[in-house]
């Protein structure tokens, strides 16, 4: 496969380095049983087969090949250009917040202090993370107005079903069996209602009202003591601030249930306002995302959970405990949901969480007021282009639709895909599905003024070059390492491993 | 401010734009009394005074490598390769989102589907994906696909699972009311009422049992069955597939992922062709672009939550792409060859320990019938904690004392070996536990 005739290219005629097909490790070696030197055993060697008795032992290797390692960091790098990632460019994923990773949270995570660290090392030998983890629960506390916090949950969604369990649990202590519904708005995240599924609860949609928020009689129509909670993100999905929130938690809690905040857009409040004074019961955080602990490409994230007074009891164990200058970790907690994951969470993601607060300590406002004016800033230079999907003030993210601008043909997947062109990621397409041809736009804090008006005067380019030549924008991308991907194909006849030949 | 790039002249210029005279304006759907919290939060730092706050925090712990260490159960220190730690250091990498936009993401896609193909290679399986959170919740999670696929609401799961994946497998269950069972030897304990059976390979004890006859017997009993297994053992044993399990789940931490306290890890999971539409997470799949050159994409997300909402087959959405990407370069530098050498190396040096601990007084294998890999469990004269206390003041980590897991092993530690375990750490714990156990000074 590699060494493919790149399109456009004439005979002789170089090519960008990243144009051409990329092999595969398998086929860049071919060798099973080599691989690097080893270490010696350094101590009397007997046969395995003595030593294993009657255990079956591999009879052909597996058939992953070992690559010299000269050719493996060559496919590494090759592979790295094939890659949008934010030391190249914008990211202004809708819901994401794809802010800059600070370079020092990387070091500091890789300290040999923290990431040699076993799980089931004694106490007194690793004073220094729970002493981290407490004060960084006690930082995250503050900043959501919850009384405690868990660090455990691996990510958003591992969070939701984490809170969700505990909702499950305090309802039961109470005897309040019937509560087995979760009301959750259209315009949420897919993760809301697969968490309340996974927790065994039954998904009640929300409507929204025309602004974009939810319509509270809708609402108050479907609270009864057969729901257990309410889950909600605020601001929404559009990026609109719940306006009627305290009236919401208001009625919720008169009817007994719940209400659990969905944090994967704290990046607006942060600081600023808090959930727990809004009155949430359940608080779920992205570290990745308000807390700039990168991405990875899709994970590890790292997702805390906090609860008001009432839910203490319930969070997982171990909760992590102070008394003195001492740290300890507490499994005794009878009423407990039990573990969601092993030992007590992504700690090398909660070390770059906990250095990211500290930097920024008490003037951390600052990054909710600068995400919203970057945002409003970019919707004010986009509006001329794309019409937006409510007509309320956003906050840190906006959705515009690609339906009712200059070029009628124009879908947002065609933007999205132009855009990969000039350097620049696609705002989320498509989501939230309550908005025709969506195009969301969250450009985060980090992002310079310069760096939106590059985005948005692309965003023009795109929109008169369709008007000009529409074939070539919804042909696009052009410039990738790889030109518009078969996803049907994909799908249709799903290969998902590497196989030899026949 | 550290990572704010617009300075007082830029924000003037956005809000006029915007038409805004303050940017306490643009907070106004926001009530009045929620704005400006007083909040309880240290001073900012600077840099220079966040890595002296950091370090000294670092300090106050006692890492692995300052001690002889012979821990284990379920999170291993193995060598990491360099080019492991240079990969995951690359921005390209690191700072990427989940690869929606695919023609602006091969470079993580391919990685992924390398990853699935290794994962396949490793377990005998045919279909891998992207990764989960860590080996527990990915039981768990093959656990709930059980259920799903049989409709049958218990699981039997082997005693010596390890204790942090039982743990979890009870907490996703009790949510859905699934009853969950522990047997020894569940071959017998399998039943046409259990949607699955769950054994661990080698099991938290380290020991290695022969494993065909659970697959045989929950296949008999029309239930999944799931094997719980080390990636490292895979390079050595005949894998999950080869013995007939339906799913191989485990945590890939010991393919060149730090112990990191516990996380980030790395959870995968391989299954039978017939499960691939149940599995939860993401699939990367290959295909063409429009120019028919090969190319890979996200697939099957007919799957997952944020196409089927609460009727996906899971709410898995953020995974552990990166530690999926250290394994993936791990498994390429080694090789299936340097995956089992250092499988063996750890073999040898757990039983040089084993049988030398075991010429002294007192000292003896809690199974000494059964095989083991590179791990065992070792009886003491008297509580185990004291005896890993007393090793301890002397700079040896003796392993797990097992009362902490269970009372009824009050007097056995957990002791693993792997090849970053030196021979010289190995003579010092002989000594140092001849001294414990033996204090008239006779011994090894």
């Amino acid at each position: 496969m590699s060494g493919m005739p790149v399109p456009g290219a004439g005979a002789g005629e170089p090519v960008a380095e990243w144009a051409g097909d990329e092999p595969l490790v398998f086929e860049l070696s071919g060798d099973l049983r080599g691989g690097p030197r080893e270490v010696e055993p350094g101590v009397p060697v007997e046969a395995l087969e003595r030593l294993l008795p009657g255990v079956g032992l591999r009879t052909t290797p597996a058939p992953i090949p070992a690559v010299p390692e000269p050719v493996l960091a060559r496919h590494l790098g090759r592979l790295a250009r094939r890659n949008h990632n934010l030391h190249q460019g914008i990211y202004p994923l809708g819901s994401c917040t794809m802010k800059y990773n600070p370079a020092v949270d990387e070091q500091l995570a890789g300290l040999t202090g923290f990431a040699d660290l076993h799980p089931d090392q004694d106490i007194d030998d690793v004073q220094g993370a729970l002493q981290l983890m407490w004060e960084l629960e006690r930082l995250l506390c503050e900043i959501t107005g919850m009384a405690r916090i868990s660090l455990q949950p691996a990510a958003g969604a591992h969070g939701e079903w984490t809170g969700l369990r505990m909702i499950q649990a305090y309802h039961a202590a109470r005897g309040d069996t019937a509560r087995t519904r979760v009301l959750i708005p259209d315009s949420a995240h897919g993760t809301n209602p697969a968490s309340a599924a996974l927790a065994g609860l039954e998904v009640v949609t929300v409507r929204s009202n025309s602004d974009g928020t939810v319509d509270v009689a809708d609402l108050g129509g479907r609270l009864d003591r057969s729901v257990a909670a309410i889950m909600m993100t605020n601001p929404n999905t559009l990026g609109v601030f719940e306006k009627d929130i305290m009236e919401i938690a208001r009625i919720a809690h008169e009817a007994g249930s719940l209400l659990y905040y969905d944090g994967a857009n704290l990046n607006a409040l942060v600081g600023l306002a808090r959930p727990g004074d809004m009155g949430f019961d359940v608080v779920h955080l992205n570290l990745h995302k308000t807390f700039s602990t990168p991405h990875g490409g899709g994970g590890p994230g790292s997702g805390p959970v906090g609860v008001a007074p009432a839910l203490t009891d319930f969070l997982p164990v171990p909760t992590v405990e102070r008394t003195g200058d001492r740290f300890l970790l507490n499994h005794d907690r009878p009423r407990s949901i039990g573990k969601v994951r092993a030992h007590y969470g992504n700690f090398g993601m909660l070390v770059r969480a906990y250095a990211y607060i500290r930097s920024y300590g008490s003037t951390i406002s600052q990054v909710a007021q600068d995400a919203v004016l970057n945002a409003r800033y970019l919707q004010a230079r986009l509006a001329p282009l794309f019409p937006m999907a409510v007509p309320s003030d956003s906050m840190h993210e906006f959705v515009a639709t690609t339906r009712g601008c200059r070029v009628p043909e124009l879908r947002a997947i065609d933007v999205a895909k132009r855009l990969l062109d000039y350097g620049v990621y696609a705002p989320t397409a498509y989501f939230p599905t309550t908005v025709p041809e969506a195009l969301m736009f969250e450009p985060t804090e980090t992002e310079s003024k310069r760096s939106l008006d590059l985005l948005a005067d692309t965003c023009a380019a795109i929109v008169a070059e369709a008007e000009r030549d529409l074939e070539h924008v919804r042909s696009a991308p052009h410039l990738t390492p790889v030109s518009r991907v078969d996803e049907v194909e994909a799908a249709r006849r799903p290969v998902l491993r590497w196989k030899p030949a026949e | 401010m550290a990572y704010l790039p617009n300075g007082a002249a830029e924000r003037q210029q956005m809000l006029e734009a915007i038409g805004a005279a303050s940017v306490e304006d643009l907070f106004a759907s926001v009530p009045a009394r929620l704005r400006h919290p007083r909040l309880n939060l240290p001073p900012p730092l600077a840099e220079q005074d966040l890595v002296t706050e950091l370090e000294r925090l670092a300090a106050r712990n006692h890492p692995l490598g300052e001690l002889d260490s012979f821990l284990g159960a379920g999170v291993y220190r193995r060598y990491v390769p360099a080019i492991v730690r240079a990969a995951v250091a690359r921005p390209e990498f690191y700072t990427a989102y989940t690869p929606y936009q695919a023609e602006a993401s091969q470079g993580t896609l391919q990685t992924i589907f390398e990853f699935q193909s290794m994962i396949c290679a490793l377990t005998g399986l045919e279909v891998a994906n992207a990764s989960l959170y860590d080996g527990a919740s990915a039981a768990a999670e093959a656990v709930m696909m059980a259920v799903a696929q049989t409709g049958r609401h218990r699981v039997v799961a082997e005693a010596d699972l390890n204790p942090e994946t039982l743990s979890v497998i009870r907490t996703y269950a009790r949510g859905r009311e699934v009853e969950v069972v522990t047997a020894d030897g569940i071959g017998h304990a399998v039943g046409p009422e259990d949607a699955c059976a769950v054994v661990a390979q080698p099991g938290f004890l380290g020991t290695v049992d022969d494993l065909l006859p659970v697959a045989e017997a929950a296949r008999a009993a029309g239930a999944i069955s799931i094997c719980c297994a080390d990636p490292i053992a895979c390079a050595l044993l005949v894998p999950p597939g080869e013995l007939g399990f339906d799913i191989a789940v485990g945590d890939g931490q010991p393919l060149g992922i730090a112990p990191s306290f516990g996380g980030p890890h790395l959870g995968f999971m391989a299954v039978r062709q017939e499960l691939m539409r149940r599995m939860p997470g993401r699939l990367v799949g290959q295909t063409h672009d429009h120019h028919g050159r090969r190319a890979y994409a996200l697939t099957l997300q007919a799957r997952e939550q944020h196409i089927r909402r609460e009727k996906a087959t899971s709410n898995i959405c953020t995974n552990h792409a990166l530690t999926a990407l250290a394994a993936t370069v791990y498994m390429a530098r080694m090789g299936a060859g340097g995956m089992r050498r250092v499988a063996e190396v750890s073999v040898q040096r757990a039983h040089h320990l084993a049988a030398r601990l075991t010429r002294l007084e007192g000292i003896r294998l809690a199974e000494p019938d059964r095989p083991y890999l590179w791990e065992f469990a070792l009886r003491v004269p008297g509580d185990a904690e004291v005896f890993a206390a007393a090793l301890r003041r002397e700079g040896i980590v003796a392993g797990l004392p097992l009362g902490r897991v269970d009372p009824r092993r009050g007097d056995q530690l957990l002791v693993c070996c792997t090849e970053t375990t030196s021979p010289a750490s190995i003579d010092r714990y002989v000594a140092a536990a001849a001294r414990v156990a033996e204090p008239a000074g006779v011994g090894a």
